[in-house]
């Protein structure tokens, strides 16, 4: 079937016309050329409901035994991890690739449980960066309180890899009766995200070559595994929650738009953020809206238990800083939309590629 | 008219013989090169473009923006002065 | 952050917003020179703050965007050339040419490298000594200084592997090409506050006078620009044309003087041809011949560049304040972002990235929304 054909079957599409024939860097970033990938080509191409749906994790109903009880959900969910450097303040390939699989489960409100980690490794890789590596994803295992039970490796030709790839597939259990979805958020309910926004990228960006800065900024890469049980416990009408990796707060808030077919409306002045990171963010001219997290949630909650919820959060340490940053909308379904500094209001689009700083 | 950012000098030094310096942006310290702005010192802030100093930023002047404004609650504004200098 | 902050204050905004409604009674349009300051009319949301009668156009200070496409061209073929390594600010790299980008051209193997400074360029050129570097240096007049101190520096240390291709542009020359265009609606300019901190605001008067329009030379926070207009707007209503500097706490009228005497050492004024509008005599920088030796326009020669221009873009009217980028039938359909037929969109302080990336192309903004009366703003919940 021809890609415009696809299109078609899909319905009327929101995105622009692409006419790329080749994969971009683009595609990889989160944004919008990523969303046209996976809707043109992987969601047709697997066909299933499960799939579809587009949640952070798979929740599949295992069948259950003779006597009619229903079996167990498992959440199941897959992430590949290649960040460059390996090493970054605050983490490293290791710690992302335990956190960000142990997230995307929590966040879809189940217990991890389960990790598999299988290596693409290049031919001249220091045996000691693979043993830091290792040891870091041992301790950020034993902190979200998950084993890593099977994996695989193998080695590539110098030059035709990029040091360590790695991706980990995770499994956790969702508790009878819970159903978070991306599709479920109401006009009314509130958004609140878990601590300050964009450390991620911007210490990763601070550390490649030709923006290197003096001050160490730290990734805020952390499980969330333990937090969303103390959310999920006090706050069991939460409807949803994303974890906004690649592409941001932004990225992850129009994905939610778009699925529950509401809009977002958020306010500028009280999104928290770290000084450091603002002032990266300024003389990157970067928006830190669109900059990777990778220790942070969005959650939705109806109003009436939004302050609950925040307190719960903010008395646990990976959530001290969480904020309500706005609410859901019947206006302009699909869309997010920012309330300015200064009042003036603007739409927050979905990333399109991959970010440049600015110069001008 | 690119993006200049303000920032605080927190150091000075010469390198290969022209004025550098350790600028502080809210906590994220960028070396700059200060060979445009040799009088600033320490504690004083500079407008920053591509990595280069290019104006020391006038306290004075700043406050009076918001001086400007305040004035603009007791009198009617059509009739408060620029505070602005035109040309000579 | 110090300096910024008190720039973006609501109330500030407010008062300034109130203000201007209650001294204008009949249209105006102004034009805001710079990219950075459009970017903030967007981000911000300006314009609707603003009351009806107030419209504003967005002006040619995209340096990015007004990059010639045979300069493009001319960077595409020297970043091809085995051994060099070519340096670029990160918003050039997407800048369409007439056969790809330098983005495209790097992930075919060339060795295309982001730098945040010219002065780490110097550096690489120090680190390589058997490599060719060549630094890609655009800008207007701010940027003059850090690419001019590049060159200065490479002299001195004799980096005889370091060079430039430059392809500097004026503001002067640009607003009184857009003055003197047959449909031009520009009554008043918000000056370019960044130029104008390098060059100071001494050249803009002989412009105030002869056009009869009010110049004044404004910062690029919200609060700095609501200034900005609200002192074009007096001056209007008044019926005065002066040069005012709202940006008194970067811009002195002289500018930087050792900026101006480092500019003037290294670079002359010629003639440039700008992207969109076409060639406007007297309006770019170009290497002294004391410095030949580091110009790769001279180091590198390429064959006659053809050059190759979308149809569909509009983008010389947009940069000139004729048209506005909804006006243009490719945007946001088969221009954007990803696929930009112009410099204007991919460049972020473009007119049209600036629209695009705040939503202007969606249905409920942009050329369909009705313009807001002022209504409560700095309202917080």
């Amino acid at each position: 079937m021809s890609d415009q054909a696809i299109l078609e079957m899909l319905g009327s599409c929101p995105l622009p016309k692409s006419n790329y024939d080749r994969i971009l860097l683009g595609h990889g970033s989160g944004g919008s050329l990523t969303a046209e990938l996976i809707k043109n080509i992987f969601v047709p191409g697997f066909d299933n409901s499960v799939l579809s749906a587009l949640e952070d994790q798979a929740t599949l109903q295992l069948s259950g035994g003779n006597n009619g009880h229903k079996g167990p959900r498992i959440a199941f969910t897959t992430d590949s991890f290649v960040v460059r450097p390996l090493f970054f303040p605050g983490g490293d390939i290791g710690t992302l690739a335990v956190h960000g699989t142990v997230n995307d489960l929590a966040v879809g409100g189940a217990t991890p449980l389960f990790l598999s980690a299988a290596f693409i490794l290049e031919e001249g890789l220091p045996v000691a960066d693979l043993k830091r590596i290792v040891a870091s994803m041992r301790s950020a295992c034993d902190d979200a309180g998950v084993a890593l039970v099977t994996g695989d490796t193998k080695v590539v030709d110098r030059g035709k890899g990029d040091q360590v790839f790695i991706t980990t597939s995770g499994i956790g259990i969702v508790p009878e009766g819970r159903s978070l979805s991306i599709s479920s958020a109401q006009p009314g309910d509130k958004v609140i995200v878990s601590g300050t926004i964009g450390d991620h990228g911007i210490a990763i960006m601070s550390v490649r070559e030709g923006l290197e800065f003096e001050t160490v900024l730290e990734s805020d890469s952390a499980s969330l595994a333990d937090l969303t049980k103390t959310m999920l416990e006090a706050c069991p009408s939460i409807r949803c929650m994303r974890d906004p990796t690649r592409g941001g707060v932004s990225s992850a808030l129009n994905e939610l738009a778009d699925a529950s077919n509401v809009g977002v409306k958020l306010t500028e002045s009280t999104l928290p953020l770290r000084a450091e990171v603002r002032a990266a963010c300024e003389m990157l001219g970067l928006d830190p809206l669109y900059v990777a997290n990778e220790g942070k949630l969005i959650a939705v909650v109806p109003a009436a238990d939004a302050d609950r919820l925040l307190a719960a959060m903010r008395a646990h340490p990976r959530g001290e800083n969480a904020t309500i940053i706005g609410e859901i909308v019947a206006e302009h379904a699909g869309m997010v939309v920012m309330r300015s500094l200064v009042g003036g209001e603007r739409v927050v689009t979905m990333l399109a590629g991959e970010q440049l700083p600015r110069i001008c | 008219m690119c993006l200049g950012i303000p920032g605080k000098v927190t150091k000075t030094f010469r390198e290969h013989d022209v004025l550098m310096g350790k600028v502080d942006f809210s906590g994220v310290v960028k070396q700059v090169c200060l060979e445009h702005v040799p009088e600033v010192k320490i504690g004083e802030y500079v407008l920053v473009h591509v990595g280069f100093a290019l104006s020391h930023i006038d306290e004075k002047e700043a406050q009076i923006v918001f001086d400007f404004l305040k004035s603009m609650n007791q009198l009617d504004e059509l009739e408060t002065p620029s505070p602005r200098d035109g040309p000579s | 952050m110090k300096f910024l902050d008190e720039y973006r204050d609501a109330d500030a905004a407010k008062k300034l917003a109130a203000a201007i409604t209650r001294t204008v009674t009949r249209p105006w349009t102004i034009m805001e020179v710079c990219g950075g300051q459009t970017h903030t009319i967007v981000k911000y949301g300006i314009d609707e703050v603003l009351p009806t009668e107030i419209e504003l156009v967005h002006g040619p200070g995209c340096p990015v965007c007004v990059t010639a496409l045979e300069m493009i061209d001319r960077a595409h073929a020297v970043a091809s050339r085995p051994g060099v390594i070519f340096c670029s600010f990160g918003d050039m790299l997407r800048v369409p040419g007439s056969r790809g980008d330098l983005l495209q051209l790097k992930s075919q193997g060339a060795d295309v490298r982001i730098v945040y400074s010219p002065l780490d360029a110097v550096t690489l050129a120090a680190a390589n000594p058997d490599r060719q570097v060549v630094f890609f240096a655009i800008g207007f007049e701010t940027t003059a200084p850090p690419n001019a101190m590049a060159v200065w520096l490479a002299k001195r240390r004799h980096l005889k592997n370091f060079s430039v291709l430059v392809s500097h542009v004026l503001v002067p020359p640009a607003i009184t090409a857009i003055l003197q265009s047959p449909g031009n609606r520009v009554q008043g300019f918000l000056g370019p506050g960044h130029v104008c901190t390098v060059m100071g605001y001494e050249e803009y008067i002989p412009i105030a006078e002869q056009f009869g329009v009010p110049i004044v030379i404004t910062g690029f926070e919200p609060v700095d620009m609501l200034q900005g207009v609200l002192w074009t707007v007096r001056q209007l209503e008044a019926g005065r044309a002066i040069v005012e500097n709202q940006y008194s706490r970067a811009v002195r009228p002289d500018g930087n003087l050792q900026s101006r005497r480092l500019i003037e050492e290294v670079f002359e004024i010629c003639d440039r041809k700008w992207r969109g509008v076409g060639l406007i005599p007297r309006s770019g920088y170009k290497l002294r011949p004391e410095y030949r030796e580091h110009d790769a326009e001279l180091i590198f020669e390429v064959a006659d560049i053809e050059t190759q221009e979308s149809s569909v873009c509009i983008s010389g009217d947009v940069l000139r304040g004729l048209k506005k980028p909804h006006d243009c039938p490719a945007f946001g359909k088969s221009c954007t972002p990803q696929t930009p037929l112009g410099a204007t969109m991919v460049s972020s302080e473009g007119a049209c990235a600036a629209y695009y990336a705040y939503g202007r192309h969606l249905a409920s903004k942009g050329a369909q929304a009705p313009r807001r009366q002022l209504v409560q703003i700095g309202a917080g919940k």
